[in-house]
């Protein structure tokens, strides 16, 4: 049944006249940006059928389409035929023309939305290539962090192998995607991430020792080493701490873009995704609020291509993320997650428009996670290495960058090796520091369950005290037990023993791996 | 394998604080080979009876590590879903509500919750509200702490499904359990959530029969008799507890016990008590519930009646688990109770004074008896989780561990 609707429908569609060529939408915002198209299209200027919000000039590109093309999108479908515009239905949200034709929206269009890049894959500018100016100091800091990303993630995963700590996931490959989106940001706009964005918090301050710390979760760690590694969080640097449940942080973000609006601040919040996180109801709800709520948010996804040992085919049947923007009413570009400059660009102009016009942004930047999924994980048992080794290699936005910046004089073999130096010692510093730190105490288990702790956990810290002095040996040494309670229930000649724990047992950090296979 | 080594299977313990001994097990129509498997692999196992025994029947899940199993039903009876929880437990009822066997997994259990509602108000309610025209799927889900799980990789959720009627809730402790309880999850008409101890996967080994057999839900198995204390845990708390009750055996020569009795005198109810010093360790029974929800109460009630005396343990936070409702009732059962009826009081009865108020009176054997008596004989301990979100560096100071039980045993028995 199903598959033979679809089959008629497809019949239908191939069947409309080729009336008109495709056209691209792009909404001229009121800032400085100015996008311009290849010279092979030619431009026309139109009214949108849609009303949109002040401040906003409505702009459609036709491109003239080869001839082969049997394409017909959705909008051509949509706004292209023989309507009769005499008749419509008055319909809450808007007229609707009539039309005597029977015609199904096409799935998706035959060709898929381009992917907006500044530099090919050496480094060197396309040619009419639009983009946002980056100044010498901004163009190296962004090549510095993106390097220091990359060592961070090798030091680290290294020191995971060695069970040092007990687990760890790579930004690897999405070095740009990381560094660029962070650097396009001003510091008041408010990061929701997933778990792959080390690097926004690396671009606004957060040190290496920071991230140290909380990898080895001792008492420096701002989460106080209740989470596993990568959960990083700091409320100072606007950015919202890691949560493991995928796409949650979706919704709150249109919430939290909501107050920034409501608070008249010059800031957007910006929230980072994968493609699997779109599969879940979050992400929809979280579009549509947005939309509806004409929030300020930018919603970022890293389409990496694998989601854990999904690949997109199995994910969506979309073309990508960014046609889903569309379906909600939230503008969308599509970028290339591997080109800094082109990821700089988009998001700068996103931003703008996310605060000045009050509305989301959807941009989908096409990466790939050169990576496994996590310490856990061995991609090779689902993906070809040569996939991997390409996009190392021949799309290595690191080395693309680093080739736009050498151009440019910015950047020599010297710095190159001073820097590398440089991170790696300043990161063994931090983390010898932070190993040998002390891991948060013991009441750190029952603070800020709530802000106060209430009666239940009274009763289970001075029972937990109890057991620590009943068998010291049960309890790992590094966590010491500081809170002094009244000695109640405590025997006086045990009350010294109890606040000094000793043993010799800590957490493994082996042994279970998250994905099992069959 | 010498037969007895199978009936006992073998555990093996690694670098882990979890340590195992010999839990005997059900055998029930299994004739045929049998293979030591870890956790893992008796689950795979029983997945690919379940296949291979029906036709309709259908996995899915996010991502499956399908392997050989796409490779031999084919990708249209297992298939990896898009990431979705809500979408694959509804897309499972709905496999199953048109007469397919749907197996449905959810990566960790903490990820269970987007799944909430279909779970909740549809897989639970859709017999019910539908008078009984549908049927409903299988949840698997991995829970429990893992060593370094922290918040969302450890979680044990399984008291939130207990307060669902219509749902069951199933967790096995061991390979053999495993494969035979699932088998009777996946071919039960209800909706059933399946929470695997995943901390167990490949630490548990076992023997196991390669047949198609199947363990009977909402029956609880006394893993180890006793007559001092009852312990009742579930999954791979069920390790730890008998760690402690081994423990208890062994170590426990200077507790005293105190034996109560209690007589209505008039309307007053006296406790008459002796303080025994106990010179051998603790007799502990062990039980395994196994199912959760619809559980078992007959059998924790029988034990605990024998022994006077009921210990609970899980991971989960103490607060509103489980544990919570077994101890409820057990009390409404236990608490107070006619040792005898009337009747059957006064025929024991060899000496009566007609005009006496004081029920009272001797036996034979010169003991004295009263007309109630407490089955409990000290108040019921449960030794959980903290009332704290699952803490990563503190997970041996969150943990229902042995030597917490073994303490609470003690004080128990000597309460
Ligand atoms: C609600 C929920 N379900 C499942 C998981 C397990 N999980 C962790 S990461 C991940 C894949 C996410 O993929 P994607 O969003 O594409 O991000 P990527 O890892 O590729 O950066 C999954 C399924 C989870 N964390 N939360």
């Amino acid at each position: 049944m199903a598959i033979w609707l679809l089959a008629r429908s497809r019949t239908i569609i191939q069947r409309l006249p080729k009336m008109m060529p495709c056209f691209g939408v792009l909404y001229h915002s009121s800032s400085s940006f100015h996008y311009s198209a290849s010279p092979s299209s030619s431009f026309l200027m139109s009214h949108g059928p849609r009303r949109l919000t002040s401040g906003t000039t409505p702009f459609f590109f036709f491109f003239s389409r080869p001839e082969s093309t049997k394409a017909h999108t959705q909008l051509e479908q949509l706004y292209t035929s023989e309507d009769d515009d005499d008749q419509a239905i008055d319909f809450p949200g808007g007229k609707v023309a009539y039309t005597c034709e029977m015609r199904f929206i096409s799935e998706s269009a035959e060709k898929r939305v381009p992917c907006y890049r500044v530099l090919d894959d050496n480094g060197e500018l396309v040619s009419h290539s639009n983009h946002v100016q980056v100044s010498k100091e901004m163009g190296v800091k962004m090549y510095t962090n993106m390097v220091t990303l990359q060592i961070m993630d090798s030091v680290f995963y290294e020191l995971q192998r060695q069970g040092r700590i007990s687990f760890y996931v790579t930004s690897m490959g999405e070095e740009a995607v990381n560094i660029a989106s962070a650097a396009a940001l001003s510091a008041h706009d408010v990061i929701l991430p997933q778990y792959r964005e080390p690097g926004v918090l690396l671009w606004r301050g957060f040190t290496l020792e920071d991230f140290a710390n909380q990898l080895m979760g001792n008492k420096a760690d701002f989460g106080k080493g209740r989470q596993m590694p990568i959960h990083y969080g700091s409320n100072s640097l606007n950015y919202f701490t890691v949560s493991s449940p995928i796409a949650t942080q979706l919704p709150q973000a249109a919430g939290v873009a909501y107050s920034l609006k409501m608070d008249a601040k010059n800031a957007c919040a910006v929230t980072y995704f994968g493609d699997g996180s779109t599969s879940e109801g979050d992400f929809h709800a979280a579009l549509n609020f947005a939309a509806v709520m004409e929030a300020p948010v930018i919603f970022f996804c890293r389409n990496n291509g694998w989601a854990i040992s999904t690949p997109v085919q199995e994910q969506f049947r979309s073309d990508g993320i960014v046609v889903k923007g569309q379906g909600y009413g939230i503008r969308g570009i599509r970028v290339d997650g591997n080109d800094a400059l082109a990821v700089y660009s988009a998001v700068h102009t996103a931003r703008e428009m996310a605060i000045t016009e009050s509305r989301p942004i959807l941009i989908e930047a096409l990466t790939y996670r050169a990576g496994h999924h996590s310490t856990s994980d061995d991609s090779t048992k689902y993906r070809p290495i040569h996939e991997i080794e390409y996009w190392k290699m021949t799309r290595n936005p690191v080395n693309r960058f680093k080739k736009w910046v050498e151009k440019n004089g910015w950047w020599e073999d010297k710095d190159e090796v001073e820097l590398r130096s440089s991170v790696k010692k300043q990161l063994l510093e931090a983390i010898r520091v932070a190993e040998k730190t002390e891991k948060p105490s013991v009441e750190e288990i029952f603070n800020d369950v709530y802000d106060q702790l209430p009666s239940n956990l009274e009763e289970q810290e001075r029972l937990l005290r109890q057991a620590i002095h009943n068998h010291p040996e049960d309890y790992p040494s590094d966590v010491p037990s500081r809170r002094h309670f009244p000695p109640i229930s405590v025997p006086e000649e045990y009350a010294e023993d109890i606040f000094s724990v000793s043993s010799n047992c800590s957490p493994s950090a082996n042994g279970w791996r998250e994905r099992d296979s069959y | 394998m010498s037969a007895s080594l199978r009936r006992f299977g073998r555990w093996v313990s690694l670098a882990s604080k979890r340590e195992f001994s010999n839990f005997s097990c059900i055998e029930k129509g299994a004739e045929g080979s049998w293979k030591s498997l870890n956790l893992y692999s008796a689950i795979n196992q029983a997945l690919h009876i379940a296949m291979e025994s029906d036709p309709r029947a259908l996995m899915l899940a996010f991502p499956v590590p399908l392997g050989r199993l796409a490779e031999r039903f084919g990708k249209n009876r297992v298939f990896n879903t898009p990431l979705c929880e809500q979408g694959i437990v509804g897309f499972g009822i709905g496999l199953a509500a048109m007469g397919n066997r749907a197996i449905a997994e959810i990566q960790f259990a903490d990820y269970i919750y987007p799944a909430f509602d279909q779970i909740v108000n549809e897989a639970a309610k859709f017999r019910y509200r539908s008078g009984n025209q549908f049927n409903c799927l299988t949840i698997r889900a991995p829970y429990g702490a893992v060593g370094h799980g922290g918040h969302y990789h450890s979680q044990s959720p399984e008291a939130f499904f207990c307060h669902v009627p219509g749902i069951k809730v199933v967790i096995p402790r061991s390979p053999r359990q495993a494969k035979g309880l699932l088998l009777s999850c996946i071919r039960d008409p209800n909706p059933v959530v399946f929470f695997e101890p995943k901390w167990l996967y490949r630490l548990a080994v076992e023997e196991v029969p390669e047949d198609d057999y199947m363990l009977p839900l909402s029956d609880a198995e006394v893993l180890r008799e006793g007559s001092d204390i009852t312990l009742v845990g579930w999954g791979a708390q069920l390790s730890i507890m008998e760690q402690a009750c081994l423990d208890a055996e062994k170590a426990n020569k200077q507790v005293s016990k105190l034996s109560t009795q209690k007589f209505l005198v008039g309307t007053w109810v006296w406790t008459i008590g002796t303080r025994k010093h106990r010179k051998d360790g603790i007799s502990c029974e062990l039980i395994d519930l196994r199912t959760l929800i619809p559980w078992d109460k007959d059998t924790v009630e029988a034990s605990v009646k024998k022994t006077g005396r009921l210990l609970i343990s899980h991971e989960a936070p103490v607060t509103g688990g489980f544990g919570a409702e077994i101890s409820a009732s057990i009390v409404e059962r236990c608490f107070l109770r006619p040792a005898m009826d009337m009747a059957q009081f006064l025929a024991s009865c060899n000496m009566m004074s007609a005009e006496s108020n004081f029920p009272l009176t001797c036996n034979g054997h010169g003991s004295v008896f009263g007309i109630l008596q407490h089955d409990l004989e000290a108040p019921i301990t449960r030794i959980c989780g903290l009332d704290t979100p699952f803490p990563l560096v503190f997970e041996p100071f969150y943990m229902p561990t042995k030597n917490k039980i073994l303490d609470a045993i003690k004080s128990t028995v000597g309460y």
